[in-house]
Order: C-alpha cells, then structure tokens, then sequence
C-alpha cells in the first residue's frame, strides 16, 4: 500500500553503468553503478568536475547516447516502468513527453532556419497529432509568455535571440508537452551571471508552479545549495556521495564531497587563500584499479588504492562510495 | 540584411560581370592571331586592293580603341578625333543593338541561330538538372543516413566512379550502346522531317531524342550532387539541433524531412551555383556527341569551321546566360536563408 | 583508399614512361595500310584491334598516357602556383588588396571555363605548350579561394602574431609561418586540380582542339568518333581510350578523396547513426540484448 510519507518515486535509477566503445576492444567505463531517485516536485542537482559522466549519465535516461555509447547494467524505472526494456519507437513517445532535457549551451540547439514558433509547436505536434492551429498557436505563445518572452517574437528566428534568450527558449520547448521531469544540463554555462541567476530563478519558479521535477546538472555548488533538495555527487563516474542538500553540505562523509564543499570559496567566513583540490581527475582509459579518487584522497589508506569501495547506504536515500563509512548505519 | 539590398548588390555585380566579359569578348578576338579577317589581311597571295577591301568589310582599318591605336605617344592626338568611330565602340553599339555579327558560314546572323541554340541547351539542361538535382538530393542524404554500411560504399563508389567520367565518353558509350542495343536515336532534337510535326507527334519525337543525352548529363551531374548532399548532410546530422530533435522524441524519417532537408538546401543551392560552369562544360561536350543543336553545339561547329562570329556570339551568349544563372540562384538562395530578411 | 589510388597512378606512370618498350608497334612511324585494316577487331596482331588510321590501339593508348599525364600535372602546377599566390597574397594582406584579388577571383569563377578555353585555344594554336598554358591559367580559382581561407585562419594564429610583434618582415612571416601550414592544403587541392586539368585536356582534344602531332586519349576519341567509328562499330577505339582517361582519373579521385580524410577527418558518426546496440545488458527473464 502507498505510504503517503513515503511516495512512490517518479524516476528510479538502480545500479546505472554506461560504457563506451569506440571500437570493437576498448570499453571506456563512463558511468558506473550509479543509483538514485527523484520524487515529484524535487529538484536534484548533479554535481561533479568535467567528465565525470554527469551528461553520459542524462543522454542514458533518454537512450540518446552517441553511437559508440552502451548502456550496460542497471534500471531506468520511470512510473515504475524499465526504460531500458522499451523498443525504440516506444522510447521515442516518452521522450520529451515525460522526460524533456535542456542541453548545455544552447547556441545550436535550435535549427537556425526554423522560426521558434515552428519549433516549439513540432514538439507538440509530435506527441499530441491532433491540435487544432487556434490551440497550438496559443500555447506556444503561453510557453513563450510563461517563460518572460513576448509571444509575438515566436515568428522570429534563432539568430535574432540573445544567449540568454535562446536558453529561454529552450526551457519554453522543453515544458511543450508538460513533462514530468525536466533535465537541465548545465543550463548557465556560457551565460553570463545576470543570466545565470534570472535563468535558474525561472526554473525553480517553474517547478513550484507546475510540479516539475528537475534535474539540474551543473558543476556551481551555490546555485544547488540554494534551489536543490537533494544532490548527487560523482566522481570519474561513479557516485562518490549522494544524499539531501542540508546533508552534503553540512555532514559530507565522502572526502571528495568534504574537499569540495572546502573548495566553495564561503562569504561569510572569507579565507586568506582557495582551496583546491590538487590533480586531475582520471582518465576513461587509465583508470585506478582501487577508489577512482584515491590518488587525490587525503583521507586514502593502503585497501583503497587495491579495492573499489561500493556505495554503501548510510539511510533511507544517502549513499557515500568510501570505505570509511563502512559499518555506519 | 534586407533582401532588396542583398539582391541590388547581386545585379550591380552580375551587371558588372556581364560588362566585363563583353569587353574581355571583344579583347579575345581582336587581339588574337587567330581570325581569318586578319590571317586573310597578312596573306602575302592577296593583292594590295584585295587586302584592303577585307580590312574595310571587317573594320579593320579602323583603330581598335582611340588612343591606343599604336603606343607611339605622338600619335595620342588621334584621341580628338571622333572618338567613337574605333572599333571597340563599334562593337559595344553593335552589341547594344543585338547584332552579333554575321556568320562567316551560314552568312545569317549571328543572334538568329543562337537564339534557337539557347532554347534547346536550356531544354536539355533543364530536364538533366532537374533529374540530377532531385535523385542527387535523396540519395545523398540516404547514403549519409546510412553512413559506413555497405549503401554508403556504394553510392560513394558511383559517385566517384561517376564524377571521373569524361562527359563525353559517357555520351559516347551510351550512344553506342543505344542505337545498337535500344535502337534510340542519337542524333539532333528531330527525327529527319521531324521538324515540321507539331502537337504530341513532335514532342514524342523530342522526347526520344532527348533521353540518351540527358541520361549521360544526369549520370554525370547525379554523381557530384549526391556527393555534395553527402557530406553536407554528414555535417549537418553532427548539429546540436539534430540531437535536440531526437530528444523531442521525432521519428528519425521527420527529422530528415523537416531539418536536415532545409538546413541542406542552403548549401546545395551554393554549390549548384558555383558547378554553373562544369554543367555548361558538360552541355557542350553532350550537345557535340549527340549533335544536339544548342549553344554548345554551336561552338563545337564555329571551331570546327572557323566561324569566327560564331564562335564570338555563342561565348558570349553563354557566359551572359551563367551569370544571369548565377543569379538566379542567388536570388533563391536569399528566400531561404532567414538570415536574409524579407522587405 | 589513397592506396589504391597511388597504384592506379603508378602503372599509369609506368605506361607513360616505358611506352616505348610496352607498345608492341611505334603509333609514330609510317605504316602502309589496306582497306583491311581499318577498324580491324582486336586480334593476335592487334590486341585492340585497329583505328581509322589503321594503327594499333592498343600502342595508341599506351603513348596516349604520355600527354594526359603531362598535361595535367604542368597545367596544375601553374594552376596551384596561381592559386597559391593569389590565395595567400589576399588573405594575409588584407584590404584593398583581398578585395580587388577576390573580386577577380569571383568573375573568373563565374565565366565557364570550358568555353572560355575553347576561344583561347582556338584563336591560338593548338600546340601541347599552348594548351598547357590556357588550362592553366583557367584553373586556380579553387585553389586561389581555398589557400585564402586557409590564410586567413593561419594569420591569427598567436605564433603570427609574436612574429609580427618581434618586428618580422612580412615575407619571413609568409615563407616560415603561413606557407608550411598551407601547402598540405595545397597538395591535397592540388589532385583535385591535376584530375581536372586531364579531364579538361581529353574534352579539348575530343573537340578538336588537341595537339595534332601528339596522341592522346582525347585525341583518339575524336578521331574514333568523327570518323565512323561508331558506324563501324568499332567499340574498342570508342571504349579504350575512355577507360584510359576514367583510369587515371579515378586513381587521382580516390586519392584525393583519401587525402581529405586525412586532413579533414570528418567525424562519420552523429546523431542520426544508428544506435540500435545502445541498450546492452540482459532483459529481465529474456537474456537477450535488445534489438
């Protein structure tokens, strides 16, 4: 029976690895036994340095991965049905339906020859055959409108928008058949800060108004601090630390989380010098045979650097991938 | 940009284009050693009075452009005499007038005989280019769709294979094959007496004429669109917009139809342009084997003969034709780019 | 692909160079010819058999590989060189300079080269140094506009720019910095042009304006087709030739077309590939990969 405290959960991702395979021998390990969950109305930020596989991960829950691109091991369990186990065609009518994303950067992500009306309206079309012109025409100016627009500018082309209005755009699009659950991947990156902040206050004002649950990827720990419930955090692939915001930011037990949360430059109590987090991460095709964090760790012992830790589960809904926490309950 | 501005810089250049090929015509023949007015002048067999009367007939005696008759400077002071009666000018008010001369051969003139080239190279080339330009589009994006699998290889294969065809051995060798295997007619737009059928017998008759050459124009043309649409489309499907596309959970067939398609004419537009010149290369070699009579069989003949105004009139009309072509395309180039707005 | 090429090339360049020991008769020498001969059908004697001359093809076709080949790579080399020199000189000046060479280049482009060859030619004489030069001098315009952009990019590069600022005369920077990066542009574009110079030298002989003192392939088209040859149905002086031509051409083609992959590698998967083996892992109960 459902338990009204505890709702089932909108998408439930067990155990996801995601490889690559640019030729027939090499398997690059992107992703690797990630799990976590999203309720409705929650936003979770997706927090982690480039290449973590925080974008492999997002392609896979919409089976959009580049050619090279194997989906391996795990569930995608959206209203309890396995994405994985769908047939193509079926997979395309969830798309965007349920599950819409918005791409990193969206100065190509609109075909510059199509006006934004045309564009916005094929989504729709695409999922809802039958609309009548009047109610087609009227939503896409209530998407436009919703998203600070003004509806009359739907005539107009791509290039005739700002950056910041192109990603705008983009969210209008990507709210066209009331999705469920919006992935925004790193919407901000490319903008510049007055953008950011006006950019992300619309989709929190988004998700309260219309019950979205959002997926925020991003590498910027402020902007999930503020309008995020709860946070994933990955390292080289796998989930270093996974849990609610108030959490990672205030009892992190991953060393990478506590690195990063150190890293955050804190306004309120101004250090002398930055903190960094010294190296790289690891490559795809060298990767550590032990924790992928090892090298890097402060915290590392002689078993991390031989045995990849699991991800243990600390509670209900967090998890930390170190052997430190081994044990604790 | 405003579309009547791009398009009024487009005439001005095609106009001045035109201008300069009109005065490069001019140049070519006056100052090359070939025409036989003046090969006949320097005949040693002539007498004195003989080469003077062909010097008066072709205007010879008269200088090519004021000022420039000869570079001795004392001679500048010719300048103020009637500076329109040279040569240069002569030809330019000719020109103006439509008169091309008259043909050394036929002794019709010249405009008369290609105004009828025109039409029939036009016809031929029309129909070729509407073949290839279509079939070239598909199967362009088909191949590129289905990239490294074995439909690519070999449509690639035929466009290469074809595009290093010579155009005129392909007409050749299906010229052979036709007559002796299909029992097409190869030669010229009619049947012998053909000429004076009217209605359906006559288009019947035109049609069988026309579909040897223009299967070798589309065979040849058919292998650079196709290649062209390949790779362009290749570029086009590594786009953001394509994957947001999918995203939007469209079937891959509308993504072809509605974004790659559109996104790829700009380019093919580009292209079709620029191969003005190989399509008219390929008229003229298709025009000679078939004996089809356009402009490009003009010019094959006025060689042959050394019909000197021919052979200046048919260049002429040709390259005014490309640039006027040229612009054409242009102009509906600026309808599908948004980026050039409307007025 | 190139590899192909390269081989097709060679043994078109060993047939140009060893003609002399290859061709079984000199096409050159004086022969005396019965009515018999003519278009003979290929034979013991006559491997591919005669022309309208009476004169073995096949000889014909070997020395015929001599003058496309030289032709097109003497007609080429003008043509880069032209190319070059325009290319560079308005991409790295700038200015008036760019626009006076480029507008140049724009009319040259717009007025069909063939014709524009044909009256030169025929105005002229149609000697092999002749129709060297007006291919030549008709054919550098892709290179010329190609060697710009390629300029251009290459001039704002920050090694250029340090060069300037040291005080580096501008030939310096030319010869040491902008040359090297865009002379393999110019040797893959240089194919192209090579392929084009020979195509252009077959259809000029086949309109009749080939040298008349040399064979070449073109030249044995016009004679096979203005002289009966397709009434006698003499197919192998009608094919051969072609297949010469198609050939070397091809062989240049495939080339090229390598080249491009090297220089220009073009990713050949995207968005629209397919991705039919994304889902890999076993089905719940069915242990099959999905399809």
């Amino acid at each position: 029976m459902p338990n009204p405290k505890n709702p089932p959960a909108l998408l439930e991702v067990q155990n996801l690895s995601v490889e690559f395979m640019p030729d027939k021998n090499t398997h690059l390990k992107a992703v690797q036994d990630v799990s976590f969950s999203l309720h409705e109305g929650e936003l979770l930020g997706l927090v982690g340095e480039s290449g973590c596989g925080k974008t492999t991960m997002m392609l896979s829950l919409l089976r959009l991965l580049p050619e090279a691109g194997r989906i391996t091991a795990g569930e995608i369990l959206y209203r309890n049905q396995d994405l994985l186990d769908l047939e193509e065609r079926q997979m395309s009518d969830y798309r965007w339906k349920e599950i819409a994303i918005i791409f990193q950067g969206a100065m190509n992500a609109l075909n510059p020859v199509r006006t934004v009306h045309d564009q916005i309206a094929e989504a729709i079309t695409c999922h809802e055959e039958k609309t009548p012109k009047e109610k087609l025409d009227a939503r896409v100016s209530d998407l436009l409108e919703m998203v600070g627009i003004s509806a009359s500018r739907g005539t107009q082309y791509p290039f005739q928008f700002s950056g910041g209005m192109r990603q705008r755009v983009m969210i209008a699009m990507a709210l066209a058949c009331s999705p469920s659950i919006v992935i925004a991947d790193e919407p901000t990156t490319a903008l510049d800060v007055m953008i950011q902040a006006q950019i992300l206050e619309l989709l929190q004002e988004l998700s309260q108004r219309l019950g979205l649950s959002v997926i925020l990827v991003t590498h910027d720990l402020g902007v999930v601090a503020e309008i995020c419930d709860h946070v994933l955090v990955m390292y080289a692939g796998v989930t270093a630390e996974y849990g609610d915001v108030d959490t990672i930011y205030n009892h992190p037990v991953h060393p990478y989380t506590q690195d990063l949360i150190k890293a955050f430059p804190n306004l309120t109590n101004p250090l002398d010098s930055l903190i960094s987090i010294p190296g790289y991460p690891p490559r795809l095709d060298a990767l550590p045979a032990g924790c992928r964090f090892e090298p890097r760790c402060p915290k590392a012992f002689e078993r991390c650097r031989i045995e990849q830790p699991p991800v243990y589960e600390l509670k209900a809904r967090h998890q930390a991938s170190c052997f430190l926490v081994e044990g604790q309950k | 940009m405003k579309r009547y501005k791009y398009l009024l810089s487009k005439v001005l250049w095609a106009s001045l284009s035109i201008i300069f090929v009109m005065i490069l015509n001019f140049f070519l023949f006056r100052v090359l050693p070939g025409d036989p007015a003046r090969a006949g002048v320097k005949d040693p067999r002539l007498t004195a009075e003989a080469q003077n009367a062909i010097r008066i007939r072709f205007g010879l005696d008269k200088p090519v452009i004021n000022c420039f008759e000869s570079i001795n400077p004392l001679k500048l002071g010719s300048c103020l005499v009637n500076p329109l009666d040279t040569q240069f000018f002569i030809y330019v008010r000719n020109l103006l007038q439509g008169d091309l001369g008259t043909s050394y051969h036929t002794n019709r003139p010249v405009k008369d005989m290609i105004g009828e080239g025109l039409v029939n190279t036009i016809i031929l080339i029309g129909f070729g280019q509407m073949i290839s330009i279509f079939l070239g589009m598909a199967l362009g994006l088909i191949a590129a769709w289905k990239v490294n699998t074995a439909i690519d290889f070999a449509t690639l294969g035929f466009c290469l294979v074809a595009w290093s065809l010579p155009t005129f051995w392909l007409g050749i060798v299906l010229l052979f094959t036709g007559s002796t295997w299909l029992g097409l007619p190869v030669v010229g737009k009619f049947t012998p007496g053909g000429g004076l059928a009217t209605g359906l017998p006559m288009f019947l008759d035109v049609g069988k004429h026309l579909i040897l050459p223009t299967l070798t124009f589309s065979l040849i043309m058919l292998g650079e669109y196709m290649l062209i649409m390949r790779s362009t489309s290749l570029e086009i499907f590594s786009e953001d917009y394509i994957l947001t596309a999918k995203a939007k959970g469209l079937k891959t067939f509308n993504i072809l139809k509605d974004h790659v398609l559109r996104n790829a004419m700009l380019p093919m537009v580009t292209i079709i342009a620029l191969n003005l010149g190989f399509t008219v290369a390929g008229a003229i070699q298709i025009e000679s084997v078939f004996s089809w009579p356009g402009l490009g069989l003009s010019i094959f003949e006025a060689v042959g003969r050394r019909d000197y105004p021919m052979l200046q009139g048919s260049f002429l009309m040709i390259a005014i034709t490309v640039i006027f072509a040229n612009l054409l395309a242009e102009l509906m180039y600026s309808y599908l780019d948004p980026r050039v707005q409307a007025i | 692909m190139s590899w192909a090429g390269i081989v097709m090339l060679l043994i078109a360049l060993i047939l140009a160079v060893f003609a002399p020991q290859i061709a079984p008769y000199d096409p050159y020498a004086d022969i005396k010819v019965n009515i018999m001969d003519i278009y003979a059908p290929p034979s013991a004697q006559h491997l591919l058999g005669t022309d309208d001359a009476g004169r073995d093809v096949l000889s014909n076709f070997i020395y015929g590989a001599r003058v496309s080949l030289i032709v097109g790579f003497f007609a080429a080399f003008i043509s880069v060189i032209i190319g070059g020199l325009i290319g560079i000189s308005a991409g790295f000046f700038g200015g008036k300079v760019e626009l006076i060479l480029m507008r140049f280049t724009d009319i040259m482009l717009v007025i069909p080269a063939l014709p524009l060859a044909v009256v030169l030619v025929a105005l002229t004489s149609p000697s092999l140094g002749n129709i060297i030069f007006v291919i030549g001098i008709l054919g550098w315009t892709t290179t010329a506009r190609l060697v710009r952009s390629q300029t251009l990019s290459v001039k704002e590069r920050k090694f250029v720019l340090r060069a300037k600022a040291i005080g580096s005369g501008n030939a310096h920077i030319i010869r040491r910095h902008i040359f090297p990066l865009v002379l393999p542009l110019m040797v893959a574009n240089s194919v192209l042009v090579i392929s084009l110079a020979i195509l252009e030298e077959s259809t000029l002989s086949f309109l009749g304006l080939g040298d008349p003192t040399m064979i070449s392939w073109g030249q044995m088209l016009n004679f096979a087709f203005t002289r009966g040859g397709v009434s006698s149905g003499a197919w192998w002086a009608l094919v051969m030739p072609g297949l010469g031509i198609v050939w070397v051409v091809l062989g240049l083609t495939f080339l090229g077309h390598g080249l491009e992959q090297i220089f220009n590698p073009r990713l050949e998967a995207h968005h629209l590939s397919v991705g039919k083996n994304m889902v890999t892992r076993a089905k719940e109960g069915a242990g099959n990969a999905q399809p």
